[in-house]
């Protein structure tokens, strides 16, 4: 099992609940391609996130943009039949190699999905304390503090911090989604993937996601899929636009800073994407 | 230390995960020690006399249980032509007009009656047909097995009949059809396969009964058959030949099980294989 | 189970909504309500018969039937502890052993085989269910009975024995026999309900718990189990009723001798046994009428059971909370 440079020890207990860290990491995505069974779901894919930046992913349905952000975090591992092949590298280490144990990555990098799926067997606070108290990341006397800081951080903190032992599920719809990001960023992860996190709420709701990850950015390296073109253009610094041919294999069209894709894209393709052509 | 919590944790997993297969084999390993037994145990006492024979008095060797698989297949039949009418029936009932008050309580008690301990129906089976006719007989026997074949006949029926699409409902109506008409003619039958294979299961399960025949068919040792005359039965004879003391009958008994296995398990498998067209579950 | 409302079957009832015009539909539809009403008479009339038929035995020995210890039909009184503890203990017993087992085999085919596994290995486990009791009882006499009493209980006597469940002489048949048959007979029973409602718990549950970094196991003992523990619960109470009213397998098997003994050796009796044993050899009315009274007994505790083990996995399959 290669040793992973591992986030080390736990949080430090002195450490004052609105301090934050400069946690983001850089994804370098080189020539990736996945396959369900015997079908190429995308195709070489390759760019790169920067660190503290926020990374849209976007393209018309189909065009393998969730497989995509799927493999960064190994979670395309969990359909059988899935692989992929190609590289991920962390930090310059290869997250894909199969001497890397993906329990591990899934620590490193957090994902936020696109309908919340709190857990409702448990209260508020244990949602967020899920994946410390799974990882050891943090004890009796630490917890409530992380817990606390992380709603913070998700923005959820005042609206729930008198009900903290009710069932997650008994939030709002916005509310749950901003328990989901409370419980990812919980571990402290260097990546957070976001799978269309804002589709399936309301419009205020959405809105006071896109603030979230504005604020998040400067503590993590974010990457977000999303089918919503203009959401993409406030919320991203750079754009990747996918598309899957007749083939109905994934590629990456272009990609680069947010505002050349939108106002200038160098590709035809993504213009007639961008102007509504299709998609 | 970190690394020593994960690799506890990759531990605990393998050993969890190990577990569930391995109580999966364990559960298998039941089914097939079982099965192995019977098949061996019984197909080596089985021979063309074991059908066709009456059982022999004590001492004696040889005979088989000719009569009890005849007793078997008439109680069945009788239980059938009973059980069958009705099940289909509160079926038809249940798919057709049981969205109220009425339908809720007809499902519900069905359920119940799939709970009731079968002795018990052996134990009601008695005190309304061996009681007043004072003895044991083949209708009371018949009688039990039709009670205990109801609710899978009904629940199977109500099922398929819902999966019948409600346009095929309609074009035959529209075209001035009656509505009995509709639904015995072509509902039904659209359903048909899928009501044979509940009645199937129902004769399946039926079959292998033995609590509510001990005091109502009874047993019999002749050919005799009478609707009002005690009745041999399959399962019956092999519990009496198993817990008896001679060699015999308990070769004998492990060959009676072999065919009593058999014929439910043939059953259930053509009951499966009936279903493969028609979607269930 | 659920129950659905489908929808195809409201075409018919709007056209026969009220007074349907002609008479064919009208006989029709009264033959149809006639036999579904013939069911509830039918269970109504079972209820009745069981009461009536032991009123005899519980106006003479009123409540102390059920707490009284000495079954003799000589002296004609009639005390029906013993058969409550065979029958409970074995029930009970069957559980422990073939609840574990029933929980893993499920946990394996919800969540561990691969699909074209799956259907295969659930399809032999319900063909347990297939096997008639008295091919259990005869398989449990001549070869479950036979290795308990030449192999595991003397091991167990010899380890554990200091504690009373395995003190006393060693016979094969008695609770354990009877326990462990039944432990085997409800493993489909346990199995199947559990695998259901584990296999209905969202995928997206198990995403989450994967996604925060959380092995396979983690996640199906923190995401899935909690999910689906009404349900896995209404299973074990369904595999007790059924336990409960087992009757051939544990009369083969269970010494049948109505005594109360606190070591899982001793030959004990269960309420169905006496009743299958004895039914026929009751030859007066007091006699019949106390074995019908255990079956009362018997009846009412599985409705009740099983009235509980539906209101658990109907509401799993709604969903826990909110949800």
């Amino acid at each position: 099992m290669t040793a992973l440079n591992l986030r080390p020890e736990p949080v430090e207990n002195n450490m004052a609940p609105e301090e934050v860290k400069l946690l983001g990491r850089r994804v370098e995505i080189e020539e990736l391609s996945a396959w369900y069974g015997e079908k190429l779901a995308i195709e070489k894919v390759t760019m790169s996130v920067d660190p503290n930046r926020v990374t849209a992913i976007i393209g018309p349905s189909g065009c393998g943009k969730s497989t995509l952000i799927r493999c960064i975090n190994r979670m395309h591992e969990v359909i059988p039949g899935a692989r992929a092949r190609g590289r991920i590298l962390l930090d310059g280490e290869d997250i894909l190699a199969a001497s890397v144990d993906p329990v591990l990555i899934r620590r490193r990098i957090g994902m936020v999905f696109q309908k919340p799926n709190p857990f409702p067997t448990m209260s508020i606070f244990d949602n967020v304390a899920a994946g410390l108290k799974l990882n050891g990341l943090a004890d009796r006397r630490t917890l409530p503090s992380i817990v606390e800081k992380s709603l913070k951080q998700a923005a959820l903190w005042e609206e729930v911090k008198d009900k903290l032992g009710q069932p997650g599920t008994a939030l709002s719809g916005g509310q749950q989604q901003r328990l989901c990001i409370a419980r990812a960023l919980a571990v402290e992860p260097d990546v957070l993937l976001m799978d269309e996190p804002a589709s399936a709420l309301d419009p205020i709701a959405t809105l006071k996601i896109e603030e979230l990850i504005q604020e998040l950015k400067q503590s993590y390296t974010i990457v977000i899929v999303t089918h919503n073109m203009q959401q993409a253009a406030r919320v991203s610094d750079y754009t990747a636009f996918m598309l899957a041919a007749e083939d109905r294999v994934g590629r990456l069209v272009e990609y680069g800073d947010t505002n050349h894709i939108f106002t200038n894209p160098k590709d035809k393709r993504t213009e007639d994407y961008i102007t509504g052509r299709f998609g | 230390m970190a690394t020593n919590l994960h690799l506890r944790r990759k531990l605990t997993n393998g050993v969890m995960l190990g577990l569930a297969m391995l109580s999966t084999l364990v559960a298998l390993g039941f089914l097939f020690n079982v099965l192995g037994y019977v098949l061996i145990q019984g197909g080596s006492a089985l021979n063309p006399e074991f059908f066709t024979h009456l059982p022999k008095p004590v001492g004696e060797t040889g005979g088989g249980m000719g009569n009890a698989i005849v007793g078997t297949l008439i109680l069945l039949g009788l239980a059938s032509a009973m059980g069958v009418p009705v099940g289909v029936g509160a079926g038809i009932y249940l798919a057709e007009f049981g969205s109220g008050r009425l339908g809720t309580a007809v499902r519900f008690i069905t359920d119940v009656l799939t709970g009731i301990p079968s002795i018990t129906i052996g134990i009601f089976a008695y005190t309304i047909v061996v009681l007043p006719m004072r003895g044991f007989s083949t209708l009371a026997g018949a009688i039990a097995l039709a009670i205990i074949m109801i609710p899978t006949v009904t629940r199977a029926t109500e099922e398929m009949l819902k999966l019948v699409p409600g346009s095929l409902r309609e074009a035959s109506l529209a075209l001035g059809i009656p509505m009995w008409k509709t639904v015995l003619r072509v509902v039904v039958p659209a359903a048909m396969g899928g009501i044979i294979t509940g009645v199937m299961l129902a004769v399946a399960r039926a079959g292998g009964e033995t609590a509510p025949l001990l005091f109502t068919a009874f047993g019999n040792r002749f050919w005799s058959f009478g609707l009002d005359r005690p009745i041999a039965a399959l399962p019956l004879q092999v519990y009496t030949y198993a817990v008896s003391p001679y060699d015999d009958w308990r070769a004998q008994a492990w060959a009676g099980a072999f065919v009593l296995v058999a014929m439910v398990l043939v059953i259930s498998l053509l009951a499966r294989l009936f279903t493969r067209g028609a979607p269930m579950r | 189970m659920v129950n659905t409302q489908g929808q195809t079957g409201r075409v018919g009832a709007t056209a026969a909504r009220g007074r349907p015009a002609n008479l064919g539909d009208r006989v029709f539809k009264s033959v149809v309500t006639a036999l579904a009403c013939g069911i509830l008479l039918l269970v109504g009339l079972i209820v009745f018969k069981m009461i009536d038929s032991s009123m005899q035995s519980i106006q003479k020995f009123g409540f102390d039937f059920l707490t009284g210890t000495t079954w003799d039909p000589v002296f004609q009184k009639f005390g029906a502890l013993p058969f409550i503890y065979g029958t409970l203990v074995s029930s009970l017993l069957a559980l422990a052993i073939g609840g574990p087992i029933s929980i893993g085999a499920a946990i394996y085919l919800s969540e561990l085989a691969p699909n074209w596994l799956r259907g295969p290995v659930s399809f032999m486990v319900e063909l347990l269910a297939a096997i008639p009791s008295v091919v259990y009882g005869l398989w449990g006499i001549f070869v479950m009975a036979p290795w308990l009493r030449s192999s595991l209980e003397p091991m167990l006597g010899n380890s554990l024995g200091f504690l009373p469940l395995f003190k006393g002489p060693v016979y094969g048949v008695g609770l354990l026999a009877g326990g462990l048959i039944l432990a085997i007979m409800i493993i489909p029973t346990i199995t199947a309900v559990s695998r259901d409602v584990m296999r209905a718990v969202p995928n997206t549950q198990r995403e989450a718990m994967l996604a925060l970094g959380a092995t396979r196991w983690e996640t199906i003992r923190l995401a899935v189990l909690p999910y689906a523990n009404s349900g896995i619960f209404g299973a074990f109470i369904l595999g007790l009723g059924r336990a409960l009213g087992e009757t051939m397998a544990v009369t083969m098997l269970i010494g049948n001798r109505p005594e109360i003994s606190a070591s899982l050796f001793a030959p004990s009796y269960t309420m169905a046994s006496v009743i299958a044993n004895e039914f026929t050899e009751a030859t007066y009315e007091l006699y019949l009428s106390a074995l019908v009274e255990i079956g009362l007994v018997l009846f009412g505790v599985t409705l009740l059971l099983n009235a509980l083990a539906r209101l658990l996995v109907w509401r799993v399959a709604y969903g826990p909370t909110g949800g």
